[in-house]
């Protein structure tokens, strides 16, 4: 089976498993493009630094949509595969590749950096090169994440974001962005902390002598060393997702960031803690993910419906975004560790919408920002007289926040909801209460923005989008209703991906439930029961 | 008595680097002041020459002076280093002594004397040489920290090394005086061969072993012995304390673990527990003390008594492990210390470089909006900063990746993470120069400042330092194949 591939594969061989690329390195030109870009950005004059990120961004977009459309989406293995000797001992290989889980997320980063170019481009006004440098190292750290198949590789690339990330907030961005910034940095720096260990140690455990991913998700780990893993890998995703007790890095890092760095915050980087569960967690530790998986559910229904509550009593924008995507992050959580496709379908589709959803309000907000100085409710009231255009699209964004039929959290919150159904009716009802929420706060918010009094000191300030802000929101607001109405395209891409996951998960809960053996020794029992398949 | 050509010729090197020094020191008061920049380069010249033979003789194990001395791949590995970290020392003090105005050529010959001790410290296959070279190595620095000798405080950093440096070096006497009693002999492997002798519990050879360790842990600055760093390194020319932070710790270091697996290889479960528990206290102390520096040279040398603490972790591996792991251990401390030096040189010529007329240069305000008055300065000094907490993709985090595999490799998982908590600690106080540097704004009377005292030599310095901490970050195999070979088994 190509999955469990170990062996630095020859020209022939990585052809075979690569017939849809041709053995182009797609992946890497579209995760070293943006560095390119950075040398260029060097070279040009400082006016001309955003002209130069806009077209490196949308051309690594164009090229990031070679591998969508060559995917196969018919297999569970990893594609656009490429494998080079990177360190020779231990064996640490560049080692890269799409399956169906990482290439919505993928195509989500390509998607908006040009975006938060754009929303940059009058927004940000001094030390416009470095801005863009910070910005376009953001797309490839935030790039190898998703595509790395080497352990060592995906934590460079997951420590080397904070760095540009760091100085995204804290140089451009609100008052209080040095210590929204430090607040960050150390969060999420404490929280990998552990993740390192766990690598090395699996390293050592699995007997393979590898960071190869794909090897580590497919041996066997005793049920002592996995639960503690399962907690190394656990403090470092939760502190990204945000997962509730963990998030309160994340509403100081939004309200103080720039509208760029609040769009890849919101919309990439907490798409890392989710991923990482996905990726690790749970094909590698699957014993240790049945066992503490209601507590992460516990967790993220309190994330659901505290952040829906928090967001409530926001009068700040952009905190009240900040604690919705706590709330919505809730739901990705929820729909991966109740364990069947439904689930984590909805999960990884939620993902998406969030990313597309909050995205598009924290470039709302920034537009209104850039009119008005102020993120307050009270001082941007009434909008729809003086910005109809405005009015239209924030209506938009707001109730796919909300998950109106018909848009696309809709049909990620409905997939969940299932999932969450199936493995728990009470849980399934507490969550749907956070959808009820939701539409609470969201509504309240809209009702006072739009339609609320207009805030007579502002008036003489505000005037409607321009072109180039509705180019900046439209594709957004096509997606919301392209995956709302026909999410097929999207769901057929991670199908086999998640049926993957979910049938290993289903083999330990088979074992288990027939077994009568203790816990430690089921791992040696269903490692046999999969002899004949791996073969 | 004739000394055998085949000896000389082992020692090569140090003849070079000694001969070089002599004649640097005769020259010094016939060469007009504004030419003095000759003899430094004239020093560089014959670091390059040594370079080259070091690197010619690589990997062969010669023994010389009846077994005094040794060539191995080892020791050949700490001279390359040591020449690279002289060399950009010597380029970096071109500029700094005349910004300083101290023209004496002697400068540079006591850094090659200096050098010369450190050369004979991982070469000594013998207590008394390695004794000779920690002297040699540490009269040199004394004279090089009080050479701004009409400030009072780098005359003070003079004294106070002189005298907790006599200090530790007489411990360390007493406890090879007491390891002759034991053994007989001041050999290594002569000194091995008593201790299995004698058993593990012998009392003499362990009262000699903590002397031993209590000297080398003042030379390589690990908690409690660390006391002199801070004074010392804020008080000395900005230059030489960058000298003292690197090679003077590097050759400490090397001369420590040979002396303590070929020495005292047979007493690894009486030493290694103790190295753990001096490991752990550096990695606390040296961390969270940083956290309150307000000045930069002070702040890194904390940082640089919280480095020896990373650098034990291979040490505490090397004693805690079998023979394969043992290695690794070893490697690991090899390949920390080579990077540490570029990271932490580079970091010491940027205070070099900011210190200017009146201005100091080590204050954390004289950081304040750099990014703003010279965006390439401010960018190395965020390189390095960031390479120093361990953040990839810098060599300083292949550095921490390497000791932390060998210390999970030696069944001290929970070392491991000690270690990653203090490099998130240490986050705090390195992004706090990047944090001045690039969130600040500049105040109005340093507005104008936008020229450093940026000598042609000292780019090329911060160019290597900045190259070293780059490419070793991305692709560290060709420093990772060397220490793995160079090791001690």
């Amino acid at each position: 089976m190509a999955r469990s591939r170990t062996a630095v594969p020859s020209r022939n061989e990585r052809f075979l498993i690569d017939v849809s690329s041709g053995g182009f390195p797609w992946l890497t030109l579209v995760v070293f493009l943006p560095v390119l870009g950075v040398a260029a950005v060097l070279l040009v004059e400082e006016a001309l630094a955003k002209w130069v990120a806009l077209g490196v961004s949308s051309l690594v977009f164009l090229v990031s949509l070679v591998p969508w459309v060559l995917f196969d989406e018919s297999t569970a293995a990893m594609q656009f595969v490429e494998t080079h000797q990177w360190i020779a001992s231990p064996s640490i290989n560049y080692a890269v590749g799409v399956d169906g889980i990482s290439l919505p997320l993928v195509l989500l980063t390509t998607l908006l950096t040009p975006l938060c170019v754009l929303v940059s481009w009058t927004a940000i006004r001094t030390r416009v090169r470095e801005f863009m440098i910070s910005l376009l190292v953001m797309e490839t750290a935030t790039l190898g994440v998703f595509v790395s198949l080497d352990f060592v590789l995906f934590y460079v690339f997951w420590e080397t974001m904070l760095i540009p990330m760091y100085l995204l907030i804290g140089i451009w961005g609100g008052p209080n962005r040095v210590y929204a910034a430090i607040k960050f940095f150390l969060y999420t720096l404490a929280g990998s902390v552990l993740l390192l260990v766990a690598i090395i140690v699996l390293y050592f455990y699995a007997g393979e002598n590898t960071f190869d991913i794909l090897t580590l998700s497919n041996a066997e780990y005793p049920a002592w060393l996995q639960a503690w893993l399962f907690w190394a890998f656990f403090a470092a995703f939760a502190v990204k997702v945000p997962m509730f007790p963990f998030h309160t890095w994340l509403p100081d890092a939004h309200v103080e960031a720039p509208t760029a760095g609040s769009v890849i915050l919101a919309s990439v980087l907490l798409k890392f803690g989710a991923y990482g569960f996905l990726r690790f967690s749970l094909p590698m530790l699957p014993d240790a993910t049945q066992r503490f998986t209601s507590v992460v559910i516990f967790l993220s229904v309190v994330a659901i419906i505290y952040g829906a509550y928090m967001a409530f009593a926001q009068a700040d924008l952009k905190k009240l975004i900040a604690y919705s995507s706590v709330s919505h992050m809730g739901f990705v959580t929820l729909g991966i560790f109740v364990l069947n496709a439904q689930g984590i379908e909805g999960a990884i589709l939620q993902m998406v919408n969030h990313g597309i959803t909050t995205g598009a309000l924290f470039l709302c907000v920034g537009i209104v920002y850039e009119r008005t100085h102020s993120r307050e409710i009270v001082d941007n009231s009434g909008l729809a007289a003086s910005m109809p255009v405005y009015a239209t699209f924030l209506v938009i964004f707001a109730l796919s926040s909300v998950g109106l039929p018909g848009m696309n959290s809709f049909v990620g919150e409905f997939f969940v909801l299932v999932g969450a159904f199936m493995w728990n009716k009470a849980v399934a009802a507490l969550a749907a209460l956070g959808v009820i929420l939701a539409a609470v706060y969201i509504l309240w918010m809209l009702q006072r923005v739009v339609y609320g009094t207009p805030a007579q000191h502002m008036a003489s300030k505000l005037y409607d989008m321009n072109w180039c802000e509705i180019g900046m929101l439209a594709p957004l607001a096509f997606l919301v209703f392209w995956i709302g109405l026909y999410p097929k395209p999207l769901l057929d891409v991670m199908h086999a991906s998640v049926d993957h996951l979910v049938q290993k998960q289903a083999r330990v809960m088979m074992v288990d439930e027939v077994s009568p053996l203790p816990r430690w020794e089921r791992a040696r029992v269903r490692a046999k029961s999969m002899e004949p398949e791996t073969r | 008595m004739m000394i055998p050509l085949a000896d000389l010729v082992t020692i090569l090197p140090e003849l070079i680097v000694v001969s070089v020094a002599c004649l640097l020191l005769a020259l010094d008061p016939i060469t007009p002041s504004n030419r003095k920049d000759l003899l430094a380069w004239m020093s560089v010249a014959a670091l390059a020459v040594c370079f080259i033979v070091t690197a010619g003789s690589m990997g062969d194990r010669v023994y010389a002076f009846s077994d005094l001395v040794v060539v191995d791949g080892y020791a050949s590995f700490w001279k390359l280093l040591l020449y690279v970290v002289s060399g950009m020392t010597i380029l970096l003090s071109i500029g700094y002594l005349k910004e300083e105005r101290i023209d004496l050529a002697e400068f540079y010959g006591f850094v090659l004397l200096s050098l010369t001790g450190m050369m004979i410290m991982v070469s000594g296959a013998d207590l008394l040489v390695i004794y000779l070279g920690i002297e040699l190595m540490s009269i040199s620095l004394y004279v090089l920290a009080g050479f701004k000798r009409f400030e009072a405080r780098s005359i003070e950093s003079s004294a106070k090394y002189f005298i907790l440096g006599a200090f530790s070096s007489g411990l360390l006497l007493y406890g090879i005086s007491l390891i002759f009693g034991a053994a007989g002999s001041t050999r290594l492997v002569e000194i091995a061969a008593a201790v299995d002798a004698r058993g593990l519990d012998d009392s003499l050879i362990l009262i000699a072993l903590m002397l031993v360790i209590v000297g080398f842990g003042f030379k390589v600055a690990a908690v409690p012995f660390h006391m002199w760093t801070p004074d010392v390194y804020q008080g000395a020319p900005t230059s030489v304390t960058a000298f003292m932070a690197v090679a003077s710790k590097a050759a400490s270091f090397g001369a420590f673990l040979r002396v303590m697996l070929e020495g005292f290889g047979g007493m690894k479960p009486n030493w290694s527990g103790l190295i753990l528990g001096v490991c752990i206290l550096t990695l606390i102390l040296g961390n969270l003390v940083a956290i309150v520096q307000t000045n930069v040279k002070r702040m890194l040398a904390y940082s640089s008594i919280a480095h020896a603490g990373y650098a034990l972790i291979g040490l505490v591996v090397a004693g805690w492990a079998g023979t394969g792991v043992s290695a690794k251990g070893v490697s690991s401390m090899m390949l920390y210390l080579a990077v540490y030096s570029f990271m932490t040189l580079g970091a010491f010529s940027m205070v070099a470089i900011l210190r200017r007329g009146a201005n100091e240069g080590e204050d954390l305000d004289d950081f304040t909006g750099l990014a703003k008055r010279h965006k390439g300065a401010a960018f190395l000094m965020l390189l390095f900063m960031v390479s120093l907490a361990g953040i990839p993709p810098t060599a300083g985090f292949i550095g921490k990746f390497y000791l932390f595999m060998a210390a999970v490799n030696a069944g001290l998982t929970w070392l491991a993470v000690v270690g990653l908590i203090f490099a998130a600690v240490s986050a705090f106080y390195y992004l706090r120069i990047v944090m001045v540097m690039y969130m600040r704004e500049p105040s109005p009377d340093q507005e104008g400042e936008t020229r450093l005292a940026l000598s042609p030599t000292a780019t090329v310095v911060l160019a290597l330092a900045a190259a070293g901490v780059v490419i070793f970050g991305i692709y560290p195999w060709p420093l990772v194949s060397l220490t793995a070979s160079a090791a001690l088994p």
